[in-house]
C-alpha cells in the first residue's frame, strides 16, 4: 500500500467547511467552559475556516502557516485557560493545520488504491474513527484510573483540587502505601512466585495433551476434550468450593504422611488449582495451532534418525510456539487475575495480589490499588515495548522485511 | 529448570521459616482499619507477651463458608475467627464453633464481677465472645440535605423533604425494620409484626415507596465512597466507617444515630482443633477480651468495647487525639433511640424473608 | 502386480501380515496419543472433576435428617401424612431418642438449620427445644406427647411432622425443585408462593444479558479485528497493546473504573452535564441496573472476543476479496459473500469463550448490577458463602453447568470445537 495514486488539490468548497466542522467541535468545548457552547461552536467553525482561506488564498505557505496555527491557537489556549490550556492550544493548532493541508492538497487519498470512489474513500475514514472509537472505549477506564491513583483524598474521586489541575490534589502516598506496606509487598510477591509456577505446570501438560489430540487416531476424543475444557465452563464459585474439599485432603496428606511444611503445601495447593484454571486456554490455543501443522515435517525428521524428543524441540516446538506463547499468556493472567477460587483454597500465606485487591475493595477504601493497577499498567507496557523490539531486531537480523 | 530450583527455593525458605518460628496461631478478621485496629490492640501486646507468632487472615467475610468446608475435610487451620454474632449463631448451631463457658474461660473485671456479668445480655450465644458492639446507622451530606439536616429515621423514606438518592443494605435485615417503623409500626411490636406474611408485605410496600432512590450496597465500603462522590445524600453503614470519612477523610458528612441497630462483633473458636492449639487460643481469647484490651481498641476505631467495665476506661483516639467517647455507639447521647439486632428472629426468619426481599429487589 | 495373483494375506516388509502391522501400529498410535494426554488428564479428572462431581452431587444428597433421626424416620412411616393429626406416642418416643443422641453429638442444631429451608422457624425450634429435651430421660419421663408440645407448641402441629417425613429421604428432588421456583411438598411438587420466586427469573435475565453481552461483544470486535488483521503488522502490534492492556489490568481494578465513569457523579456524566447535554437533574442511569452491567463486562471480555477474531482474520488472504471484486462484486457483496464467511469461525470461537465466562461472572455484576443486573451466580454465590444452603448451591449450579453443556454442544455440532483459536 505505498503512495502510489497522484493526488491532487481540491476545491475549498470540500476543505473549508470539514475543516470548519472540527473547528466547532473545539469550539463547542471551549465555549461551554467560557459559558456558552453554542456561541463557541460557531465561532470556532467560522475561526478554523477562515484560517483555512487565509492559509490558502492568502498565504500559501505550508511551513509558515503551520507555525502560526500552533502558536496561534496554543496562545488562545493559554489566554483563556492558562498552562493547560496552551497545551491544548498547541496541540490543536497543529492538527488544524496538518488538516487544513490535508484536505486541500488531497493528501488522504495517497495512501489509498486509486480506483476508489469518493464514497468509498469516505467510508475508509469513516471506519477507521469506528474504530479508533472503540480502542477509545477500551483503553478509557485505564486511563480514568491513572490519575486517580494519585488522589490526595483516600476515594476513587476527582477532586476539585485535581481537576483544577493544583499541586495539592495529587500525592504518591498510595504509591508509598505499596511499597511500605507489608500486605501488599506480600501479596504482590505472592503472585509472582505462583502465577509463573501455575502457567509452567499448564503450558507442559497442556502442550503435551494438545499434540495428543491433534494425533489422527484418539479414541473418545470429544469426551476427552470436553473434560480437559471443563475447568473453563463450572462457574468459578461452584469449583473453588469443590476444589476446596480435594486441596484440603491433598494438604492433609502432604502435612500428616509426607510431613512438608505447612507453608509449603499451602503454595502447592493454589498453584495446582490455578494451573488447573489454566489447562483449558492452553488446550484450545494449541491444538487451534496444531490444525494447521504438517505432520509430514515430524515424519520427514524421523526419517533422517531424529528422535521423537529432537524432532519435538527442534521441528515441532519452534512452529508451535506463538499458540502456546499465546496459551501461557491466558493462563497466566488466569492466575494473575484470580480471585474467587485463591479466597477458598488458600490461606493467609499465599494472599495473593487480587485477594488483597478485593479486600481493600470491601474493607477500606484506598485507591492504593489504583496505585497498583498503573505500576502494572507500567510494567507491562514496558514489556510490551521491549518484545516488539525485540521482534523487530529479529526480523532485521533475519532480513525479513516487516510486512 | 528455574521452576525447580524456585520450588527448591520456596522448600528451604518455608523448612527454615518453621524451624524458626516456634508457635504461630492463624487470626481470621475483617481486612483493612478494623484489623489494624486489633493488630494494635491485642496481637501486638499478645505476641510481645507470650512469644507467638500470629497470621492474619482476613477471610472473616466467607468465614462461615469456609470454616463448615474445613471441618467436613477435617483440617481447620483457624485458632482464631472473628465473625458477627449472625454467624457466630449459625456457626454454633452447625457444630462448628466450641463452647466457651465465660466464668471459667475469660478473664473476670478488675473489681471482680464475673465476665458472664460483665458482658451481660452480650453473651448471645454460647460459643460467642463479643468485643465490641458496633452499629448501623446513617450518614448524611450536610451540604447536599438542605437547610433542615435529617434528624428522624423517617427522614429516609421522605423523598419530599429529602430528595436524592439513598444507598440501603442488599439485605432484608435492619431495612425492613426501618420500614415497619416509618410505616407506623411501635418499636416493640416490630418483630411480631415482621413474623406475619402481611407485616412482611407492609414492610416491602413501605421500602417500595423509595426503591427507584435506592442504591443498594453489600461492601461495607460502599456507602463511604457514595457519599464521598456525593451519589447518594445519605446512606446506612456502620458507624466506624462514618467515622473515618467524617473525622479522618474530613468530608462533609454527619451521623444520623436514629433508630441506630446494634450488633455485635466477637471471637469464636473452631471446633476439631487439636488440644494444644486450643489451649492456645483460649489463652488468647483470655488475654484480647479482658478489660483493658477492649478499651484499648476503641482507641483506633470508633467500636464500643462489649464490657460493661471497658466503658469507662475508653480514652482518645491514638492518632487524631480526639476524645473517643461521644462517637461511641453506646453513649447516650447518640443511644436515644436504638435497636438490637434480633438474632432469635432473623435465625428463623433470614432464610424466608431474605428469599421474599431478594424477589422484591429482583421485580 | 503379481502379488495381487498370490493367494494369502499381503504381507508387510516384515513378514508379518499387513492387516496385523497396520492394526498394531494404528495401535501404537493410539497408546501414543494416550500416552500423552494421560498425564493431563488424570490430572483434571482427580483435581476437578471429581471434586466437582461430588459437589455437585450435593444438589441430591440428603441423608442428614435420616442419619440425625433414624428411629423418628423409621416411625413416621405409619403415620399418615393426610391425616392432618399430629403422630402418635411412639414417633414422640423415637424422636426424643433420637433427639438425646444427637444432642450429645451436637446435631440437632444442624438439622434445624436445613430443615429451616424448607421451614420457617425450625431452626430455632430445635435450638430452643434442645436445651429442654437433653434433661429428659428416655425410660423415666415417658410418654412425651404432652411434654414436647409442652416445650413449644409447634411440636403438636402435623404441619411440623410434616415437613419432617418429606425431607426425610436419602436422595431428594427437593433442592432442583427449589432452583426452578418449586418445593417439594406432602402433595408432590408445587410452585412456590409468587412472592418468592427469583431463580428462573435469574435464570432467564443471565441467559438473555449474556447474549447481549457477547453480541455487543461481536459488534465491537469485528472492525477492531478487521483493522488490525488488515494494517501493516508494525501499526497493527502497536495498537495490539491497547487491546492487551486492559486484559492485563485487574478485573476488580476496571470494574472500580468503570463504576468512577458510570455514576451519576461519574466522569461521563459531568462531561455531558458541563457540555449541557444533558440537564443537571436530569443526569443519566448507567450503572447499578443492567446498562451498567453489560457496558462493564463488555469491555472486560471485549479481548477474549477480539483476539480470536484477529487470529483467524490474519489467515484470510486479502487477494481474495480483491478478486471477488475484479469480478464485479461491490464492496459489500464481497465483504459479505466472500471475507465474512471465512471469518466465521473466529466469530464462532470468540462467541462461545464470551458466553460461556459471562454466565458464570459474579463479581462484577456484584459490583455495577444493582438489583436488576445480578447473574444467577450472585445467587450461588449467596448460598455458598451466606445462606449456608449448598444443596440449592449445587442444584443451581447443574442447572447451569447443563445449559453451558448444551450450548457447547450444539456449538461443536455446528461449527466444530476445533475451529476455536484463541490467537
Amino acid at each position: 500500500m505505498a503512495a502510489l495514486t497522484p493526488i491532487s488539490r481540491k476545491p475549498l468548497s470540500l476543505v473549508l467547511p470539514t475543516a470548519g466542522a472540527f473547528g466547532a467541535l473545539l469550539g463547542l468545548f471551549v465555549g461551554t467552559a467560557n459559558g456558552s457552547g453554542f456561541t463557541g461552536v460557531v465561532i470556532g467553525a467560522l475561526f478554523v475556516a477562515v484560517m483555512g482561506a487565509f492559509f490558502i488564498l492568502v498565504l500559501k505557505n505550508e511551513k509558515l502557516a503551520k507555525w502560526i496555527s500552533i502558536l496561534g491557537i496554543g496562545a488562545l489556549g493559554l489566554w483563556f485557560a492558562g498552562i493547560p490550556g496552551a497545551v491544548i492550544g498547541l496541540l490543536a493548532g497543529w492538527f488544524y493545520h496538518w488538516l487544513i493541508y490535508w484536505l486541500y492538497e488531497g493528501r488522504y487519498r495517497a495512501r489509498l488504491l486509486p480506483y476508489l470512489t469518493s464514497g468509498q474513500v469516505l467510508w475508509h475514514y469513516t471506519f477507521r474513527v469506528i474504530c479508533g472509537a472503540i480502542f477509545v472505549f477500551l483503553i478509557t477506564p485505564i486511563l480514568v484510573v491513572m490519575p486517580l491513583s494519585f488522589n490526595a483524598e483516600d476515594f476513587f474521586t476527582f477532586t476539585p483540587e485535581m481537576l483544577r489541575f493544583e499541586a495539592e490534589g495529587y500525592s504518591l502516598k498510595h504509591y508509598r502505601d505499596f511499597f511500605s506496606n507489608n500486605e501488599w509487598q506480600r501479596s504482590f510477591k505472592n503472585s509472582l512466585i505462583i502465577a509463573p509456577i501455575a502457567t509452567v505446570i499448564s503450558v507442559s501438560l497442556g502442550t503435551l495433551a494438545a499434540i495428543g489430540l491433534s494425533q489422527s487416531h484418539v479414541p473418545f476424543r470429544r469426551a476427552i476434550m470436553a473434560i480437559l475444557i471443563s475447568p473453563m465452563i463450572v462457574p468459578l464459585i461452584i469449583s473453588a468450593t469443590g476444589m476446596f474439599f480435594f486441596y484440603s485432603d491433598i494438604g492433609n496428606w502432604l502435612e500428616g504422611t509426607l510431613g512438608l511444611p505447612k507453608t509449603f503445601v499451602g503454595y502447592v495447593k493454589v498453584v495446582l488449582a490455578h494451573a488447573v484454571l489454566g489447562i483449558p486456554f492452553v488446550i484450545i490455543t494449541v491444538t487451534a495451532t496444531l490444525v494447521g501443522f504438517d505432520h509430514s515435517l515430524t515424519r520427514a525428521a524421523a526419517n533422517m534418525g531424529a528422535n521423537p524428543v529432537t524432532t519435538f524441540f527442534k521441528v515441532q516446538m519452534p512452529l508451535i510456539l506463538p499458540g502456546v506463547i499465546s496459551g501461557g499468556l491466558f493462563a497466566f493472567i488466569t492466575s494473575f487475575d484470580e480471585v474467587v477460587v485463591v479466597l477458598f483454597v488458600g490461606s493467609a500465606s499465599q494472599k495473593t495480589l487480587p485477594w488483597q485487591m478485593f479486600t481493600g475493595l470491601r474493607e477500606q477504601i484506598s485507591p492504593t490499588i489504583l496505585a497498583v493497577a498503573t505500576i502494572l499498567v507500567a510494567l507491562s507496557i514496558a514489556l510490551l515495548t521491549v518484545v516488539e523490539l525485540l521482534r523487530r531486531r529479529s526480523e532485521k537480523l533475519r532480513g525479513l522485511s516487516p510486512a | 529448570m528455574s521452576t525447580k530450583t524456585k520450588l527448591l527455593a520456596i522448600v528451604a525458605a518455608s523448612v527454615a521459616a518453621s524451624s524458626l518460628v516456634a508457635e504461630e496461631m492463624t487470626i481470621v478478621s475483617w481486612g483493612g482499619a478494623y484489623s489494624k485496629s486489633q493488630l494494635r490492640a491485642y496481637h501486638e501486646p499478645y505476641s510481645e507477651k507470650s512469644g507467638v507468632t500470629i497470621i492474619n487472615d482476613d477471610s472473616s467475610a466467607e468465614a462461615v463458608a469456609k470454616l463448615r468446608a474445613m471441618n467436613e475435610a477435617g483440617n481447620v487451620t483457624w485458632d482464631v475467627v472473628d465473625v458477627v454474632a449472625a454467624d457466630a449463631i449459625r456457626l454454633c448451631d452447625e457444630g462448628l464453633a466450641m463452647e466457651i463457658d465465660a466464668d471459667t474461660q475469660l478473664a473476670a473485671a478488675p473489681d471482680g464481677t464475673s465476665a458472664s456479668d460483665d458482658f451481660g445480655d452480650l453473651l448471645v450465644s454460647d460459643c460467642f465472645i463479643p468485643q465490641i458492639v458496633y452499629s448501623t446507622t446513617f450518614g448524611y451530606r450536610t451540604d447536599l440535605v438542605g437547610d433542615t439536616p435529617p434528624s428522624n429515621i423517617c427522614d429516609v423514606f421522605d423523598l419530599e423533604a429529602y430528595p436524592g438518592k439513598r444507598s440501603l443494605e442488599k439485605r432484608a435485615i435492619n431495612n425492613m425494620e426501618w420500614a415497619l417503623l416509618c410505616d407506623g409500626v411501635a418499636k416493640d411490636d416490630v418483630y411480631s409484626v415482621l413474623e406475619t406474611p402481611e407485616g412482611q408485605d407492609q414492610a416491602l410496600a413501605k421500602l417500595d415507596t423509595i426503591k427507584d432512590s435506592v442504591v443498594w450496597w453489600s461492601a461495607g465500603a460502599d456507602t463511604p465512597q457514595l457519599l464521598a462522590d456525593g451519589e447518594v445524600i445519605m446512606g446506612s453503614t456502620y458507624n466506624g466507617r462514618l467515622f473515618s470519612v467524617i473525622e479522618e477523610q474530613k468530608q462533609p458528612v454527619a451521623m444520623l444515630w436514629d433508630a441506630q441497630v446494634f450488633d455485635l462483633d466477637g471471637w469464636i473458636i473452631p471446633t476439631g482443633l487439636s488440644e494444644e492449639r486450643k489451649a492456645r487460643a483460649l489463652d488468647y481469647i483470655m488475654f484480647a477480651t479482658d478489660t483493658q484490651r477492649l478499651a484499648d481498641q476503641a482507641k483506633y476505631i470508633s467500636y464500643g468495647p462489649a464490657r460493661k467495665s471497658s466503658a469507662p476506661l475508653v480514652g482518645k483516639h491514638a492518632d487524631l487525639g480526639i476524645d473517643m467517647a461521644p462517637h461511641m455507639p453506646t453513649d447516650p447521647e447518640n443511644a436515644k433511640n436504638t435497636f438490637l439486632y434480633n438474632y432469635e428472629f432473623w435465625a428463623d426468619y433470614r432464610d424466608d424473608i431474605e428469599t421474599k426481599f431478594q424477589a422484591w429487589l429482583a421485580k | 502386480m503379481s502379488d495381487e495373483t498370490q493367494s494369502g494375506p499381503v504381507l508387510a516388509a516384515d513378514g508379518t501380515p499387513l492387516k496385523q502391522s497396520l492394526a498394531r501400529s494404528l495401535r501404537n498410535q493410539k497408546m501414543r496419543a494416550l500416552a500423552l494426554i494421560g498425564p493431563l488428564l488424570i490430572f483434571v479428572l482427580i483435581s476437578f472433576v471429581i471434586p466437582i462431581g461430588s459437589m455437585l452431587f450435593r444438589s441430591v444428597e440428603n441423608g442428614m435428617v435420616e442419619q440425625t433421626i433414624p428411629l423418628t424416620v423409621e416411625a413416621l412411616k405409619d403415620w399418615d401424612i393426610d391425616s392432618g393429626e399430629s403422630p402418635n406416642e411412639a414417633v414422640y418416643q423415637a424422636f426424643v431418642e433420637d433427639m438425646i443422641v444427637a444432642i450429645e453429638a451436637k446435631k440437632h442444631t444442624r438439622l434445624g438449620t436445613r430443615l429451616n429451608y424448607e421451614q420457617t422457624g425450625m431452626s430455632s425450634l430445635f435450638r430452643k427445644s434442645g436445651r429442654k429435651i437433653k434433661r429428659l430421660d428416655p425410660q423415666a419421663d415417658a410418654p412425651f406427647k404432652d411434654k414436647l408440645i409442652d416445650i413449644d407448641k409447634k411440636w403438636g402441629d402435623a404441619q411440623t411432622w410434616a415437613v419432617i417425613k418429606t425431607h426425610s429421604v436419602k436422595i431428594t428432588n427437593g433442592y432442583f425443585l427449589n432452583a426452578i421456583d418449586m418445593q417439594r411438598t406432602p402433595e408432590g411438587a408445587q410452585a412456590q408462593p409468587e412472592d418468592k420466586r427469583i431463580l428462573i427469573t435469574l435464570f432467564k435475565r443471565t441467559l438473555f444479558m449474556s447474549l447481549v453481552i457477547t453480541f455487543s461483544c461481536i459488534m465491537l470486535a469485528y472492525p477492531v479485528a478487521w483493522i488490525l488483521a488488515n494494517l501493516p503488522m508494525r501499526t497493527a502490534n502497536m495498537l495490539m497493546i491497547l487491546v492487551l492492556l486492559p486484559f492485563w489490568t485487574s478485573l476488580l481494578v476496571r470494574t472500580s473504573a468503570w463504576k468512577v465513569m458510570l455514576q451519576q457523579q461519574g466522569v461521563i456524566n459531568e462531561v455531558l452535564v458541563w457540555l449541557g447535554i444533558v440537564a443537571d437533574d436530569a443526569r443519566l442511569v448507567m450503572i447499578n441496573n443492567q446498562l451498567g452491567t453489560i457496558i462493564a463486562m463488555t469491555h472486560i471480555l471485549l479481548p477474549f472476543m477480539i483476539l480470536p477474531m484477529y487470529s483467524v482474520m490474519q489467515t484470510i488472504q486479502p487477494t481474495y476479496l480483491r478478486a471477488a471484486k475484479s469480478m464485479g462484486a461491490t464492496n459489500w457483496t464481497a465483504f459479505w459473500r466472500v471475507y465474512f464467511p471465512l471469518s466465521v469461525p473466529g466469530i464462532g470461537a470468540g462467541s462461545i469463550l464470551v458466553f460461556i465466562l459471562s454466565i458464570g461472572y459474579y463479581i462484577t455484576p456484584e459490583i455495577v448490577g444493582g438489583t436488576k443486573g445480578v447473574f444467577i451466580s450472585n445467587r450461588i454465590a449467596y448460598h455458598i458463602s451466606s445462606s449456608l444452603n449448598w444443596g440449592l448451591a449445587a442444584a443451581l449450579g447443574t442447572i447451569l453447568l447443563a445449559v453451558v453443556l448444551i450450548l457447547y454442544w450444539a456449538y461443536d455440532k455446528i461449527v466444530g470445537i476445533d475451529n476455536v483459536k484463541l490467537g
